[in-house]
């Protein structure tokens, strides 16, 4: 194998984890506060499907080079949209908050699909956008060997999500919001003792959780498909949930956990370009990212903890 | 009028009811904001369902596996699993049939009860590898089981290719008459509907779970660590053994589900591009049925008739059918946030006092 097919997997493995990383951003946020995010599926599909339409309208007003943007921010948006459901029913209503996760699932990929042939004269699928996100190379950067072709040749969103990266674990380990806000997720009761709003932590936080995966699932239909169907997102807010798990709930191990099934991925594209690959059944091949993480997890993680208080409803007068 | 309010207002099985019918209220408004006929739309759906012999039968097809995966993610949730990979069981169960099922010869009275204990293995085993890992090496099964849904769908796919392909047909033969579990005359009886016995198995099952579960001394220890792993321990049950052991009969419901479909309904396993969504509906049937025995059959139910009436919907009244997954969602939503109902039931009972007063 040599250096230049390592830059492309890298710069393939980029592409796949962009919207990994920014999903499962979203994930730590909302887990960091105490509540469990299992509707990062639904609030991925929201944004890419909020991307797509938006966008789409943004290029027939004629919006050009700035169509793709305009999507990126309509799917945050409606990803938050879908949060306030997962935001009212587990912090107000207190209710189990796997179930109103999957409920988002349910909901996002019936209402999203509904809207879609409501908007399109009954076509399962949006009309496809041209005007998406294009590689960028970083002058200088991205002249380096192997690396700058791998890693400085990418999308505007992968240095978006990277720059989120850094910001977030900034915000969660070194100011005082992020101190209160794994506090409340941690301890809640004693968060409360000291004069930490408790509730509105965590509604701060699902809410920003689905920013990120709207912009997550935007993301996807912004750079990779172009358009918006009921299979647009088949799994990868799962795969991001699985990232946030695997990195021990720490931006930083997320975003590793990310490129790692990113790099996986693309090893199907690159294991069909070699002789003494080729032979394999190309099932296995697809099968490996997962056989991977299972493997990873089994080996190299071992036991992870889950904040102290994650996946339990904030009573103010529960001891 | 009061009477009634303190009735739904009290915990008691009518909050699935106002549930259910706050989710259809819910679809209806955002029917008329599409600009179509909730009514019209309900009432297609029923006649779909309810119209005829055939579509009466094939909608008792479609809650049939329904049932099962239900049972398999509620069993696992009894037990404080969370198990998302009924899926992949579900795949894994299908495969080892369809593999016996075309493979074998043998008489009918060994091929299809082979065909079904074999899947079941398969689904139990496939359940258990996540319980293994979980057990011995405390990784969450959460990540484990969605992981082994995407091997199992690749792996299918394999063993379909590798031992029982038609050639040229993307799928497998046709397995043996020997193996199906179709109940002919009952089927013609329905217009050719896809009767088959997996249903009454499906009902033998939900038996089974609640009699497990409740009557016997291990169903019993597998409750103890879904509530209390640790009070478990300390009563001196083997928490890791219970894992493995429930993510094994988990596993194996969910099994029986892709074992019943092919041999009752399909006949055959295509090679495919992506998951079939049984397993993940299995995960909101179990929280319709909030994760006992018998709510996981009327969760099947609901859910079944509503699915398959949603083409009802689109044929008879122009809505797209997705429609009805926002239905089921909020009907989920509102049945695990009880709270919600009582609030706006308070709401409406304070208003009504203050007109009084007034």
């Amino acid at each position: 194998m040599d250096l230049v097919t390592i830059g492309n997997m890298l710069n393939t493995a980029l592409v796949f984890s962009t919207a990994l990383i920014l999903t499962a951003l979203g994930g730590i946020l909302s887990e960091r506060s105490g509540v469990v995010n299992i509707g990062l599926e639904g609030l991925m599909t929201a944004g890419a499907f909020a991307a797509a339409v938006s966008a789409y309208h943004a290029q027939e007003a004629g919006f050009g080079a700035l169509t793709p943007w305009i999507g990126l921010l309509a799917g945050g948006l409606f990803g938050v949209l879908f949060a306030v459901i997962h935001a009212f029913a587990t912090i107000t209503f207190r209710a189990d908050q796997v179930v109103s996760g999957i409920v988002i699932n349910f909901i996002a990929a019936g209402s999203t699909v509904y809207l879609v042939k409501q908007l399109f004269e009954g076509a399962g699928e949006t009309s496809l956008v041209n005007e998406t996100f294009h590689k960028v190379a970083i002058p200088l950067l991205s002249d380096i060997p192997v690396i700058g072709q791998g890693l400085f040749n990418a999308y505007p969103t992968t240095y978006v999500a990277f720059i989120l990266v850094a910001v977030i674990y900034y915000v969660l380990y070194k100011t005082p919001f992020g101190l209160r806000l794994r506090a409340v997720g941690e301890h809640p009761s004693a968060a409360d003792t000291v004069g930490i709003k408790v509730l509105r932590m965590r509604y701060t936080a699902v809410l920003l959780s689905g920013l990120l995966a709207g912009f997550g699932g935007a993301t996807i239909a912004m750079t990779t498909t172009g358009s918006f169907s009921h299979n647009t997102i088949s799994g990868q807010g799962f795969i991001a949930l699985a990232a946030v798990i695997f990195g021990k709930w720490n931006p930083l191990g997320a975003m590793g956990a990310a490129i790692f099934f990113g790099f996986a991925q693309s090893i199907n594209n690159v294991l069909q370009l070699f002789d003494w690959s080729r032979d394999i059944p190309p099932e296995f091949i697809y099968m490996l990212p997962y056989v991977l993480t299972i493997l990873v997890l089994v080996g190299a993680v071992g036991r992870s903890r889950a904040p102290g208080a994650l996946g339990e409803p904030y009573f103010a007068g529960k001891r | 009028m009061n009477k009634v309010i303190r009735l739904f207002t009290k915990d008691s099985a009518v909050v699935p009811l106002v549930a259910i019918v706050l989710g259809l209220i819910v679809g209806a408004i955002i029917m008329l904001f599409g600009g179509y006929d909730p009514i019209l739309a309900y009432r297609s759906l029923l006649k779909k369902v309810f119209g005829n012999p055939y579509d009466f039968g094939e909608t008792l097809t479609a809650i049939t596996p329904l049932i099962f995966t239900g049972l398999s993610v509620a069993f696992a949730f009894r037990t404080g699993l969370f198990n998302i990979g009924a899926e992949g069981q579900y795949i894994v169960g299908m495969t080892g049939a369809t593999i016996i099922g075309v493979q074998v010869n043998a008489p009918w009275f060994i091929h299809a009860p082979l065909a079904i204990i074999v899947g079941a293995l398969c689904g139990g085993f496939w359940g258990m590898i996540a319980g293994y890992l979980k057990a011995a090496r405390g990784v969450n099964e959460v990540i484990t089981t969605i992981m082994l849904n995407w091997i199992a769908l690749h792996l299918g796919n394999y063993l379909v290719n590798t031992f029982v392909l038609e050639p040229g047909k993307g799928r497998s033969y046709f397995v043996d008459d020997s193996a199906a579990v179709t109940i002919g005359w009952l089927s013609r009886a329905m217009d050719n509907a896809r009767i088959h016995w997996g249903m009454f198995f499906a009902i033998l099952a939900v038996i089974f779970v609640y009699a497990y579960l409740w009557r016997t001394k291990s169903g019993y220890e597998l409750r103890v660590v879904g509530f209390n792993p640790d009070a478990a321990k300390y009563a001196g049950i083997n928490v890791n053994k219970g894992v493995v052991k429930a993510m094994f009969i988990s596993g194996a419901l969910a099994g029986l589900a892709g074992v019943f479909q092919l041999l009752g309904v399909f006949l055959n396993q295509p090679i495919s591009a992506g998951h079939t969504g049984h397993g993940f509906d299995g995960i909101a049937v179990a929280l319709l049925g909030g994760n006992t025995p018998l709510g996981v059959l009327f969760g099947a139910i609901l859910f079944g008739t509503l699915s398959y009436g949603a083409a009802g919907m689109s044929f008879g009244a122009d809505v797209p059918p997705e429609i009805i997954r926002i239905v089921i969602g909020s009907v989920i939503f509102f049945v695990a946030a009880p709270g919600i109902i009582r609030w706006v039931l308070k709401q409406l009972r304070l208003r009504k006092n203050k007109g009084e007063v007034a």
